[in-house]
């Protein structure tokens, strides 16, 4: 069984990897985790960041989820850099891949711009304030909440139902005025899918919790947008879930610009995480291609759940 | 029946100005990261320091380096870690551009709450992207 075969693959190097960060700060209570890991020569860092996001971008692509709310609970859990840094490269990790997506989405109308742009500009509002707010607070009590945010993403993906196209009878008043509507070509049945929306006004409110969280934490905001848009809002789950990947590069920018400009992004942090992300993108694209991927949602759940542990228990100074 | 498309002639724009823009931001950051692992420019922080600096909450690092945040990594270019934001701040330019591109669009077309919403957008990132914005230590 070739998928049995690389799931159990993806699996191994996600557990060497984690034993490898781990056992850097497993040896000794007397000495600080950041002290240990500086003892550690400083190549070794970026190269297992690479390898990690490299494995994260093919099961991100493979679960369904974007790059970031993988990135920043599992880096910031067993590497050694401040959680400021790995937020700020949360966010521009999230941030590459939604800019590589955008285009070919927005091109082919599966992404829709009427429909983004209003909870875009509500959405990067709002994740400015997080981006403060999270670069304001001590670093304990972000932790602590990323770690009871992340067991709660586990919940939404565990919990919430999926509608490919979900009823929505009539338009409500604000997306008429607004003229959020659309037609997309559904390829699985060559049918043309008419759509709109409604809720407008509740959705919109729910973004404005989205973009704080989206910028406190550096999660990008998929595992939101997607039910939001799907469930509460009606739009077809393509539309949902391309229209969500394309407002992570609005939303992103604003909190990332907030993470540059207060010095919270290291280049030797950020760029082997995009390109290691951004390439294994590519491949878990091809493997998506030939395999069902629905067991991998599994590993992802674990993965998070993990790491939720992990944020939680190191933010109540638990497990250092 | 042919595949068609049904994105708005602003859609399309954005996304052609999203794809160009995107496409050099990454070759910038991949030239600039290779100029600075090689060490054909010297760092301003050098590479073997990182392990005792990125433990460190970024209010404290930019104290013990004596750096500053902004845009005050403009005058460190020449330095190969810092010549990196030139493609950094680049992608999170690529989306002001897009929105810059299809205002003019929205108003031809009279579509006044979009393009509304498009320059309130563009002010939101740019008041985002001035440094403007600083938080607090902790």
């Amino acid at each position: 069984m070739p998928f049995l075969k690389k799931f159990l693959l993806v699996t191994m190097v996600i557990l060497v990897v984690f034993s490898v960060c781990t056992s850097v700060f497993a040896s000794s209570d007397v000495v600080e985790p950041v002290k240990k890991a500086a003892n550690v020569s400083w190549w070794v860092w970026p190269l297992s960041l690479f390898v990690l996001t490299f494995v994260l971008g093919i099961v991100a692509v493979l679960g369904g989820v974007g790059g970031g709310v993988l990135f920043v609970p599992i880096v910031g859990g067993f590497f050694p850099f401040h959680l400021d840094f790995v937020r700020g490269s949360g966010l521009l990790v999230a941030l590459a891949g939604a800019l590589a997506a955008g285009p070919g989405l927005l091109k082919k109308g599966m992404a829709d711009l009427r429909l983004a742009l209003p909870v875009g500009l509500i959405a990067s509002a709002c994740a400015v304030v997080g981006a403060m707010i999270g670069l304001a607070l001590p670093t304990n009590v972000v932790q602590i909440s990323l770690g009871v945010t992340i067991l709660g993403i586990v919940i939404i993906i565990i919990m919430a139902k999926k509608s490919e196209f979900p009823e929505v009878k009539e338009a409500d008043a604000l997306s008429t005025a607004l003229r959020i509507t659309g037609v997309y070509h559904e390829v699985s049945t060559g049918q043309q899918i008419n759509w709109k929306i409604h809720r407008t006004l509740k959705g919109f409110l729910l973004f404005i919790v989205i973009g704080v969280m989206a910028g406190m934490f550096g999660l990008g905001a998929g595992w939101a947008n997607v039910p939001t848009l799907n469930l509460l809002m009606g739009a077809p789950l393509k539309v949902a879930v391309s229209s969500s990947k394309f407002l992570l590069s609005i939303t992103d920018t604003s909190a990332a610009w907030i993470y540059i400009n207060n010095g919270a992004v290291l280049p030797m942090i950020v760029v082997p995480s995009i390109i290691g992300i951004m390439l294994g993108s590519m491949v878990g694209v091809k493997i998506l291609a030939k395999t069902k991927p629905s067991a991998v949602r599994y590993v992802v759940i674990t993965m998070l759940l993990f790491a939720g542990l992990r944020a939680l228990l190191k933010g109540l100074n638990v497990w250092k | 029946m042919g595949k068609e498309v049904h994105a708005t002639e602003e859609q399309l724009r954005y996304a052609t100005i999203l794809d160009i823009g995107m496409k050099v931001g990454m070759l910038m950051l991949i030239v600039s990261f290779a100029l600075y692992l090689t060490g054909i420019l010297q760092p301003q922080v050098p590479v073997d320091e990182l392990p005792k600096l990125w433990g460190l909450s970024v209010h404290k690092y930019l104290e013990v380096k004596g750096l500053h945040g902004g845009w005050s990594w403009l005058h460190l270019l020449n330095k190969g870690d810092f010549l990196n934001f030139t493609g950094i701040v680049f992608l999170g330019a690529v989306t002001i551009m897009c929105f810059l591109a299809i205002i003019p669009m929205l108003f031809r077309k009279k579509d006044i709450a979009y393009g509304i919403i498009a320059m309130t957008e563009v002010i939101v990132l740019i008041l985002a992207a001035s440094g403007l914005l600083k938080t607090g230590g902790h």
